[in-house]
């Protein structure tokens, strides 16, 4: 009896369309958000997260329908990020259906953003979203990041000039919930999760913990959780095909920790 | 459904019409009063909801519907607000005081509680459980930072005890549901809870 690891899908949406970049560059097309919601839910994904990488007003209204229908059909949490910058932005995703939510870049630039909407919504809605790459001179070097990890932007190109285990941190207290850990050197690389930094992030903050970047094969998945993190999170092998969630869970239960087998009959939606 | 400002509620809406139930989003006191159930939902925090439950009187609808021995199911801080009173902060909020304890940080390396967790289902000789009939071990999905982690509520042999069901994350126990009489309550939220939450409020409905 304990919590179950959860396995989370993230859908990188744009415009209505699922997309996932490879090292956030190359766009792939891998269907209807809300199908895949379905989808995922029926093989027993515990989580969703919707990432929102539209860069127009159309596209970011067209996620809020989005949003609406999944939550009309799949009974299990949503988070939803990708451009929220205001308690206003937070306010209109969940009254969208949107359970929680997460921040990345507005935050970094504006850290008070965290606890408006802390204070507001609670703790539990609020995702901070880490952009963390390994800086070029490692632990203890000159620049940001003297942890060996430094919070970037824009998909990973530029340095936000912040230390990202010590930004966790900070985000923590001041009101995120949980720390989605996203490793822009493992990311799309599917050689695995970077173990190192769940493992510095873990011991630097006491709220959720969420690994992605770097999945590929079943045996990743374990050595994270193994490394602290809480949740697992991956798109690219969930969307080819490559990985299934029930696998994922399959593997996590072999490696001894605790996965939800969902055995109930559900009343026809 | 107890409409008193408590965030998005169409989820939960939604999990209860799937479950069954025609659904009434209401504010109003008669509405909620006359209702074959009501539902109490909650999310954010402890004095935030309280206060909006009582400028709409809501905890006056929850005693009336229970001294008529009418159905009421609180879910997660809906539950919590059913205790005499909650500490956020170190802010004390008085409660509805249908039950006695205090709704209090939970004591764990990783707070807040968040995901699927089972609950150690209760059952006496004298009381079966309805809402957890046929799923006893299933997970249901958690998300909060405090609990009640004392149950102080006494009953003597003439009273029916209400079965407690337990949760455990990270050595802390706490409170995950009650069923007491009429008065039936969540931590968790079935209405995230996939086909076990769905389940669990046919379980309830079935009983209205």
């Amino acid at each position: 009896m304990s919590l179950a690891v959860r396995v989370i899908p993230c859908l990188d949406v744009d415009g209505g369309r699922v997309v996932k970049g490879i090292n956030f560059l190359e766009l792939r097309d891998a269907g209807d958000p809300v199908e895949l919601a379905r989808t995922y839910d029926a093989e027993g994904a515990d989580e969703l997260t919707f990432l929102d990488i539209s860069a127009s007003h159309e596209g970011r209204a067209t996620t809020m329908e989005i949003v609406s229908a999944t939550a009309e059909q799949v009974f299990i949490p949503l988070t939803v990020g990708g451009g929220i910058s205001s308690v206003a932005d937070v306010d209109r995703l969940l009254r969208a259906g949107a359970d929680k939510i997460a921040v990345n870049t507005a935050a970094i630039h504006r850290p008070e953003l965290v606890s408006e909407i802390a204070d507001r919504y609670g703790n539990q809605v609020l995702v901070l979203s880490v952009d963390a790459r390994r800086t070029t001179d490692g632990p203890g070097g000159a620049g940001a990041g003297g942890s060996g990890w430094e919070v970037t932007t824009h998909g990973g190109r530029q340095s936000a000039g912040l230390d990202a285990i010590e930004w966790a941190a900070r985000a923590s207290e001041l009101g995120a919930g949980e720390i989605l850990l996203n490793a822009m050197d493992a990311d799309g690389t599917q050689d695995g999760f970077d173990l190192d930094l769940i493992a510095a992030v873990r011991r630097a903050v006491t709220v959720p913990v969420i690994a992605s970047g770097g999945a590929g094969r079943l045996e990743h998945f374990a050595p994270a959780v193994d490394a602290g993190a809480d949740a697992v999170l991956a798109a690219t092998v969930f969307h080819f095909g490559t990985l299934r969630v029930g696998e994922v869970k399959d593997s996590l239960a072999a490696a001894g920790h605790p996965v939800r087998r969902e055995t109930a009959s559900a009343p026809p939606v | 459904m107890l409409d008193y400002g408590s965030g998005n509620l169409r989820s939960a809406v939604r999990a209860m019409e799937r479950a069954g139930a025609s659904v009434t989003l209401t504010a109003d006191l008669p509405t909620a009063q006359e209702a074959d159930g009501l539902v109490v939902p909650g999310v954010g925090a402890y004095a935030a909801c309280m206060a909006g439950l009582r400028a709409i009187k809501g905890e006056r609808a929850i005693g009336r519907r229970l001294a008529g021995g009418r159905p009421v199911l609180g879910i997660c801080v809906g539950m919590q607000v059913l205790f005499e009173r909650g500490i956020e902060h170190g802010v004390e909020t008085e409660g509805c005081d249908e039950w006695p304890g205090v709704v209090e940080r939970l004591q764990a390396p990783v707070v807040p509680h968040m995901g699927w967790n089972t609950v150690e289902v209760e059952q006496s000789p004298q009381t079966a459980t309805t809402l957890f009939e046929g799923i006893e071990d299933q997970h249901f999905y958690f998300v909060h930072s405090y609990g009640v982690r004392d149950w102080t509520l006494r009953t003597n042999d003439r009273t029916r005890a209400p079965l407690v069901h337990w949760a455990e994350h990270g050595g802390d126990r706490f409170v995950a549901a009650v069923e007491n009489g009429p008065l039936s309550a969540t931590q968790f939220h079935p209405e995230k809870s996939g086909d076990a939450g769905a389940a669990l409020l046919r379980n309830w409905v079935r009983a209205l």
